[in-house]
């Protein structure tokens, strides 16, 4: 029997899971979010792999890391450095140690520190056996070969059995930060509902590392972080990428149109794919295309017939898309491009985020050719971004994209739930009457009619040569094209008097303004809460349309002496604010592949405002 | 009616089909014709001028939409097919049409035909073949001839040239054929039975440039040569062709060869026989590996319809039956699926 142990308080944790690709750490790490935003705590995700799927055991270069931040009150980023890690191999603890708070726990799976894997992870000596981790609270735990006396007698592999040990270090997390067992339990069976063996012996291995840590002498405390005092409602975790699955979805029913996607897989986009095969009973129709252009121009064809017409794609993909795009913006018909971004150029780093696609999103095509960009700051924001895209794209007749990235698609929040009725309707009209019906007419909002296949009377023809205005038919007039151009920008440009506000939070004027867009949300929102507690005059402004801009953005630009724009790219944002709006703003750049931490932006704002750093 | 396209029968004429745009093709282009047959045969499908969509990429050819008063939809190079695949699936009641030619299908838009075939979507396909670039004034193309000199192959061209006809049945068309633009009878004949396929069907139309390959087929239009060169195909027939119907073909093996029906070696009996729904790719294959040759004569007609699914209907089967399964999509269940938590 097990003495009682201490139950320590805490206000929030950031813990930080790593091992080989194959040691299924994204899996342990998305199980102990989703149990703990069932807990009520809210949370933030940072999944970090590799793009090799199965890299060579023991490398460096194979480590998979999965880190999560958890609270007892609202928070913004995934953390900025653990407060535990949990290090399936030494590659795993080689890779993430400069990462630690100083003083920080890491458990180490000690039966994977063998010669082998110290030399694949370039370790001269044992670490756990020097003085290398000094000042960290070490707990070695034989995760491996506990796993496989848990589980002896299984009818499985010894192969199969070692795959199990992540679900015992998944159960000893969970004893540690007093979450409960259940969901991953319930999960485990549906998952492998078609191999009962599997299913009984991950549920065996979990359940084994939970109880490990409550009868080991090595854990002395458990923790526990309460709920955080969420507003009311119904929540779930959710990922961008399933929440802009969603919100494609809840835009086909609010504007009773059927959704068509046309995709060819892509990291990190392909899980908005995979959603919505899922949802054929909607009406859905997903198409694997052959390339990336035909999935973009398949998508232009059923725009063309009427369907509300989509494309997801990461920044390569973007760049075949191009000249269909352009098709889409001279045909005027709508289009919503989800580009979910990822480290570039050419191949760059697949499974990384950055945010350098901003350019290529606005101004990426031949000819003038403007549209319509919006972000997503959050990933439960990209469901809300993904509606609007389709409003835009449906309302003004013109292909939208919509930018989210990596850190984005692939990071998940708690998600307060909206009612299907919260939401707003898309009212899209598609032309019928054919009295005074011409495929180049303009109703009061520029758009030209939807006028689709199928519709008697109607019979027209559309192109990518430019039209007359009005009429539709194929010009070469001089005056006509100056016209043409013109009207296509102008209509763009409108959208701006359909579109909130930039505001801006806090003192909406002053010595210093934190103005970033996308995924950096969070970790800006961090920092300059940070900041304000060290009684620093800072405020902040989001980003969340960036062509066109929100109507008052000069104004709000001109309000603050300095304007501090932290992007993960070159200065792409600053670049185009300095060029719209003649102001002088300061970047703030990283392109490590990882999103700011929010430490990196405060120090960036005291060292702007003089303060201490 | 083919195409699974329930609609009333309409009685309209070749007129109907005409735009108020002037034809801007290049007197004596073969593009007219095919413009007029495919106009003449229009009329008999039954189906509204609405239910009809025409979409081209880009090349002479595919101005094509401006003069057909149908839908119309004038793209990008190469990309015709993959537009159009997203036109029909998203409607399958809409009979889509593809006017393209050797460059647009061939060179850039290759991918998107072989994998449009491969999936079978129900797309009508003409491919308009004049074996040259015209638009750009004069390059050769991929079914251009080795050693043929253009202007940017001044010392003759050292690409071998695609075959149409075998390149879509290796990419497992459900429908292949050929004509030419020159016999507007058997041009409309063809179109018509590629109107009444269900799923992709191809049609390479032998179609000549006046102005930067002219002549390309005249071998096989021209009255004093044409008999000797041109094999008709019919369902069921032997393969008898020449001036005197003298000539036919036989499979020596697994090779054809040309036979003469006089001499007294060989009778009609012993001629291959046609068979459009030969379930193996095999004669048909055969039978477009004779094409541009020096030895055989270049077969027109079908060389060979088969029944599948297509992918529509499977799209819509699909549909239908994750419904059954699970239910109508429900937007606010959907949204709260999963693991979800209250805050009180």
């Amino acid at each position: 029997m097990a003495k009682k142990k201490e139950v320590k308080s805490l206000s929030e944790v950031t813990v930080r899971f790593a091992g080989d690709s194959g040691d299924g750490m994204q899996l342990t790490g998305t199980q102990f979010s989703d149990t703990t935003a069932l807990f009520g705590n809210d949370l933030n995700t940072l999944p970090d792999y590799p793009a090799e799927i199965r890299a060579p055991a023991g490398t460096l270069y194979g480590v998979s890391g999965f880190q999560l931040h958890f609270s007892s009150s609202d928070i913004y980023t995934p953390g900025d450095n653990p407060d535990v890690l949990v290090a399936m191999n030494p590659a795993a603890l080689k890779i993430n140690l400069k990462d630690l708070k100083p003083s920080a726990t890491i458990i180490v799976n000690i039966d994977s520190f063998d010669a082998k894997n110290l030399k694949l992870a370039s370790y001269a000596s044992n670490p756990l056996e020097d003085d290398s981790l000094q000042g960290f609270n070490v707990i070695p735990v034989p995760i491996t070969s506990l796993t496989a006396a848990a589980l002896e007698g299984s009818p499985l592999s010894t192969k199969e059995v070692t795959r199990c040990k992540n679900f015992f270090a998944l159960g000893m997390m969970y004893w540690l930060y007093g979450r409960p067992i259940e969901a991953t339990l319930s999960w485990i069976n549906q998952k492998f509902s078609k191999k009962p063996e599997i299913a009984s012996a991950n549920a065996k291995a979990l359940k084994s590392g939970y109880f490990y840590g409550e009868t080991t002498e090595v854990f002395a405390t458990s923790y526990t972080v309460e709920p955080a005092p969420l507003p009311k409602g119904t929540y779930r975790n959710i990922s961008g990428n399933q929440a802009t699955a969603y919100g494609l979805a809840a835009a086909s029913v609010k504007s009773g149109l059927p959704l068509f996607l046309g995709s060819y897989p892509i990291t990190p986009a392909s899980d908005i794919l995979h959603e919505l095969s899922k949802l054929k009973n909607f009406g859905i129709k997903t198409f694997q295309a052959e390339d990336e252009i035909a999935g973009i121009t398949s998508a232009i064809g059923a725009s063309y017939a009427g369907s509300l017409a989509v494309t997801t794609t990461s920044g390569p993909g973007l760049a075949l898309k191009t000249e269909a795009v352009g098709l889409a913006i001279m045909t005027e018909l709508p289009l919503v491009i989800v580009d979910v971004q990822r480290g570039g150029p050419s191949t760059g780093l697949p499974t990384k985020t950055e945010q350098a696609d901003l350019m290529q999103a606005i101004y990426g095509r031949n000819g003038e050719a403007p549209l319509p960009v919006i972000a997503a700051s959050t990933p439960s924001d990209c469901f809300y971004m993904a509606i609007e895209a389709c409003r835009l794209a449906t309302k003004y007749m013109t292909p939208v994209i919509l930018l989210t990235d990596g850190y984005l698609a692939n990071g998940s929040e708690p998600w307060r739930i909206p009612h299907v009725e919260e939401l707003q309707e898309i009212k899209v009209k598609q032309r019928t009457e054919k009295e005074g019906f011409y495929p180049y007419s303009r109703d009061e909002n520029l758009a030209r009619p939807w006028a689709v296949p199928g519709t008697p009377g109607l019979e027209h023809r559309i192109g990518g040569l430019e039209k007359s205005h009005i009429y539709g038919n194929v010009s070469y007039e001089h005056e006509n094209h100056d016209f043409m151009v013109r009207m296509r920008a102008q209509k763009i440009k409108n959208i701006e008097n359909d579109i909130p506000d930039l505001e801006v939070r806090f003192e909406q004027e002053g010595d210093l303004l934190v103005l970033g867009w996308g995924g950096t949300y969070g970790a800006i929102t961090e920092a300059v809460l940070c900041a304000r507690k060290e009684g620093l005059k800072v405020s902040q402004a989001h980003l969340k349309y960036l062509n066109p801009f929100p109507k008052n953005t000069a104004e709000v630009l001109k309000k603050f002496k300095t304007v501090l724009v932290p992007e993960i790219n070159l200065g792409q944002l600053s670049r185009i604010l300095r060029a719209e709006f003649l102001v002088p703003v300061v970047n703030f750049n990283k392109m490590k592949g990882l999103p700011f931490k929010a430490s990196e932006i405060e120090a960036e704002i005291m060292n702007l405002l003089g303060g201490k750093q | 009616m083919a195409n699974n396209i329930d609609s009333n029968e309409v009685k309209l004429t070749a007129k109907d089909f005409v735009t108020d745009q002037d034809v801007r093709w290049c007197p004596g282009c073969g593009d007219y014709s095919v413009l007029a047959q495919t106009q003449r045969v229009l009329p008999d499908l039954g189906l509204p001028k609405e239910k009809i969509v025409w979409i081209s990429g880009i090349g002479c050819s595919s101005r094509f939409p401006y003069y057909m008063n149908t839908y119309g939809f004038h793209t990008i190079h190469g990309r015709a097919a993959a537009i159009a695949t997203g036109t029909k699936l998203a409607n399958p009641e809409l009979s889509v049409w593809v006017a393209t030619g050797d460059g647009d299908l061939l060179s850039i838009g290759g991918n998107h035909f072989i994998h449009t075939c491969r999936k079978n979507i129900d797309l009508k396909i003409l491919l308009f073949n004049n074996r040259i670039y015209g638009l750009t004034k004069g390059q050769y193309s991929p079914t251009s001839e080795k050693g043929k000199v253009t202007k940017s192959s001044p010392y003759g061209s050292i690409d071998f040239p695609f075959n149409p006809v075998t390149l879509a049945l290796g990419a497992e068309a459900s429908f292949v054929a050929r004509a030419l633009d020159r016999d507007p009878k058997h041009l409309q004949y063809v179109i018509k039975r590629a109107a009444e396929h269900k799923g992709t069907a191809f049609v390479e139309i032998y179609q000549n440039c006046v102005i930067f390959n002219d002549g390309a087929y005249s071998s096989l239009s021209e009255k004093d040569t044409r008999d000797d060169n041109v094999l008709y195909l019919e369902h069921g027939k032997p393969m008898i062709f020449g001036k005197n119907k003298d000539k036919g073909i036989i499979v020596d093996g697994t090779t054809p060869k040309v036979v003469s029906l006089t001499e007294g070696k060989y009778s009609v009996n012993d001629l291959l026989v046609h068979n459009e729904f030969d379930k193996s790719v095999v004669l048909a294959y055969l039978l477009g590996q004779m094409s541009n040759h020096a030895e055989f004569p270049t077969p027109v007609g079908i060389f060979r319809q088969i029944s599948k699914s297509t992918y529509h209907e499977d799209m819509e089967k699909q549909i239908q039956e994750v419904k059954a399964k699970r239910g109508e999509g429900d937007l606010e269940k959907l949204l709260f699926s999963g693991n979800t938590w209250e805050v009180k």
